[in-house]
């Protein structure tokens, strides 16, 4: 493979070209951060508008404020429409959380199962699971509302949390499934010859080797559930239940200036835990999209 | 040992069907049914899942589409009224226009970014990690309702945009309440959100063999020669994916027509998307056998569009693996 014959090109011309890699390099940190700072302009602006008074925020395009001031954010923690900030938090907070907590019970336990355990259907159920990544929850909304209703959770939290303790987001047993291929089986065949079933298998030996896995599966988990604003929009009706989006949607039928300023504040509060996460886990997520295809 | 081995005899004669000596006191673990036991153990959630939440309403939603159904009394048959109702439906065929217009606006321009930020960023310099991550973020924000609010307020009549352009000497008014623009507002936040498939292009791109680039050069071939035959097609496989993912989820894409029409798809319908005129029937007019039809005409187009994706494959996929 090395038979390329490297012939050292003379220093000055070495020298020219690297000066002008120096050059090129330059020019593209340039353009990459130009790039950046107009795809991050309008979080920037939401987070500086969310420290102008409302008048100011329609017509005002510079992210930093004219006059600054705190009165939005004590204006959402007083209360939007009639609803307590904290309140809403604590339920987004409480439903991204149990979400996760299914998401990681349920799918790692298929994905054992799937992964590693012989079964005669196993084939056909794990073509079924592929197909149901892909599937459209429109098709399974209506009936779904229904069974919910029927069984009185209509307006609370249980529709939104119950289906991932059932493994519904088929999307995380793939993720898990491709996690544990990789993992050598040699250890699962240490694990049997010390007497181990396939229960202390999954508990001992695979289990504590899919920390990663696990992590991109707590944060997707948590991000997708916190934006799920379409289930939250159907199920969660009673105002004691509603998360911060839907907290957010009251403002989208006032347009006076006046709610501007609250809106932006309680936006700004809304993306902040998807943010935390991003800043912490940055790492896992861009490897976890770039490993899976996860929409993201 | 040697016991056992001098009684062969006795023991098929006393117990025929017997394993060998010191096997019945254990469980069988390994046997089949064991087995079998255990991973249906490690299956219970999915199973009950899939049952319950999936194949059996599946199945309803399907029976739905062919009854007339207000959610309070019982479902009523009446055959393919639901599907004749939407062929005459001029709300239906706004909601199908404006989302075929979408899919095929968005998915391929939001591709194209990603395809062009990975190329740009794929040179081995120093920084390389910040700014994936940097141009992955908005496609974390992008599905909130707060940056829908952002992007409503932006393209607001004497807002950010309206300003700006008007100070070009474009005066255009704001473009949410203009149905010749409305959607786009909703195309450029899809844009925006390029991070995700930007990533796996960059995966992809890294799996790129140095080789065929070394032999590119050496034939003499030119950056852009080299772009078309070299990366286009082994990264073909990539772009299929994301093509497949980007089409699937644009068919389906809600908060920000939602939040940006404020839950009407307008003005005049222009962006009435087909997942929100499905929540409009089902859930503002009870019209639940209507919406079921609609769901089962969703899951259709979008089967459709998949397998023609999938049928185009073999033109242009090139999978380095086999032979053309």
């Amino acid at each position: 493979m090395a038979t390329i014959i490297e012939r050292r090109p003379p220093r000055a011309a070495q020298r020219a070209k690297t000066g002008r890699s120096r050059v090129a390099s330059i020019v593209w940190h340039v353009f990459c951060l130009a790039l950046l700072a107009l795809l991050l302009y309008p979080v920037a602006w939401l987070l500086g508008s969310s420290f102008k008074p409302g008048t100011e925020i329609l017509t005002n395009m510079n992210v930093l404020p004219d006059a600054f001031t705190f009165d939005n954010y004590a204006t959402v923690f007083e209360g939007v429409g009639g609803l307590s900030f904290w309140t809403m938090l604590g339920n987004s907070l409480l439903i991204s959380t149990l979400a996760v907590v299914g998401n990681v019970f349920s799918c790692t336990l298929a994905a054992y199962a799937f992964a590693r355990l012989r079964f005669r259907m196993r084939a056909p159920f794990f073509a079924f699971m592929l197909v149901t990544i892909m599937l459209p929850m429109h098709v399974v909304l209506i009936p779904q509302f229904i069974i919910f209703q029927q069984l009185g959770m209509i307006g609370t939290f249980l529709p939104l949390v119950l289906p991932k303790f059932l493994a519904t987001e088929a999307f995380f047993v793939f993720l898990i499934v491709q996690f544990i291929k990789g993992i050598p089986r040699e250890l699962d065949e240490a694990a049997t010859i010390d007497g181990a079933g396939p229960y202390r298998t999954f508990g001992y030996v695979i289990f504590p080797l899919l920390t990663p896995a696990l992590i991109t599966t707590t944060i997707f988990s948590f991000i997708w559930s916190w934006d799920d604003f379409f289930s939250q929009l159907i199920y969660l009706n009673n105002p004691d239940t509603y998360t911060l989006q839907l907290g957010l949607r009251l403002f989208v039928d006032q347009t006076s200036a006046s709610s501007f300023g609250p809106m932006f504040a309680m936006s700004v509060l809304a993306i902040l835990p998807v943010v935390i996460f991003f800043a912490v886990f940055q790492r896992y997520l861009v490897d976890g999209v770039a490993t899976s295809g996860l929409k993201g | 040992m040697t016991v056992a081995v001098d009684r062969p005899t006795d023991s098929a004669l006393t117990a025929p069907a017997q394993p060998p000596a010191k096997a019945p006191r254990r469980r069988p673990r390994t046997g089949r049914t064991g087995k079998n036991g255990a991973a249906y153990v490690f299956l219970t959630p999915w199973l009950i899942g899939a049952a319950l939440l999936t194949v059996g309403p599946m199945i309803a939603s399907l029976y739905l589409s062919f009854t007339d159904y207000d959610l309070f009394s019982a479902p009523e048959f009446i055959g393919i009224a639901n599907y004749q109702r939407m062929v005459e439906d001029p709300r239906f065929w706004s909601a199908v226009g404006v989302t075929l217009n979408y899919v095929l606006v968005a998915a391929p321009l939001k591709l194209l970014a990603a395809l062009a930020i990975a190329l740009l960023l794929n040179k081995a310099r120093r920084g390389q990690g910040f700014y994936r991550s940097a141009f992955y973020a908005p496609s974390l924000l992008g599905a909130s309702v707060a940056v829908a609010l952002v992007w409503r307020t932006l393209f607001a009549n004497d807002g950010v945009v309206d300003n700006g352009l008007s100070t070009v000497g474009i005066d255009g008014g704001g473009w949410i309440s203009n149905p010749k623009l409305s959607l786009y507002v909703l195309v450029i936040l899809a844009i925006w959100q390029f991070g995700a498939p930007m990533v796996i292009f960059l995966a992809g791109l890294k799996q790129i063999p140095q080789d065929l680039y070394d032999a590119s050069a050496v034939d003499g071939a030119g950056k852009l020669r080299t772009f078309w035959s070299v990366t286009v097609p082994m990264l073909s496989p990539v772009i299929f994916f994301n093509l497949v993912l980007e089409v699937i989820n644009a068919f389906q894409a809600f908060t920000a027509s939602y939040i940006i029409s404020g839950g009407r798809g307008g003005p005049i319908d222009s962006t009435l998307f087909f997942t929100l005129y499905l929540y409009d029937r089902a859930f503002t007019a009870f019209d639940m056998g209507y919406a079921s039809a609609m769901a089962w005409v969703l899951l259709v187009a979008i089967g459709i569009v998949t397998a023609l994706i999938f049928r185009s494959s073999r033109a242009w996929v090139f999978y380095s693996g086999e032979e053309k």
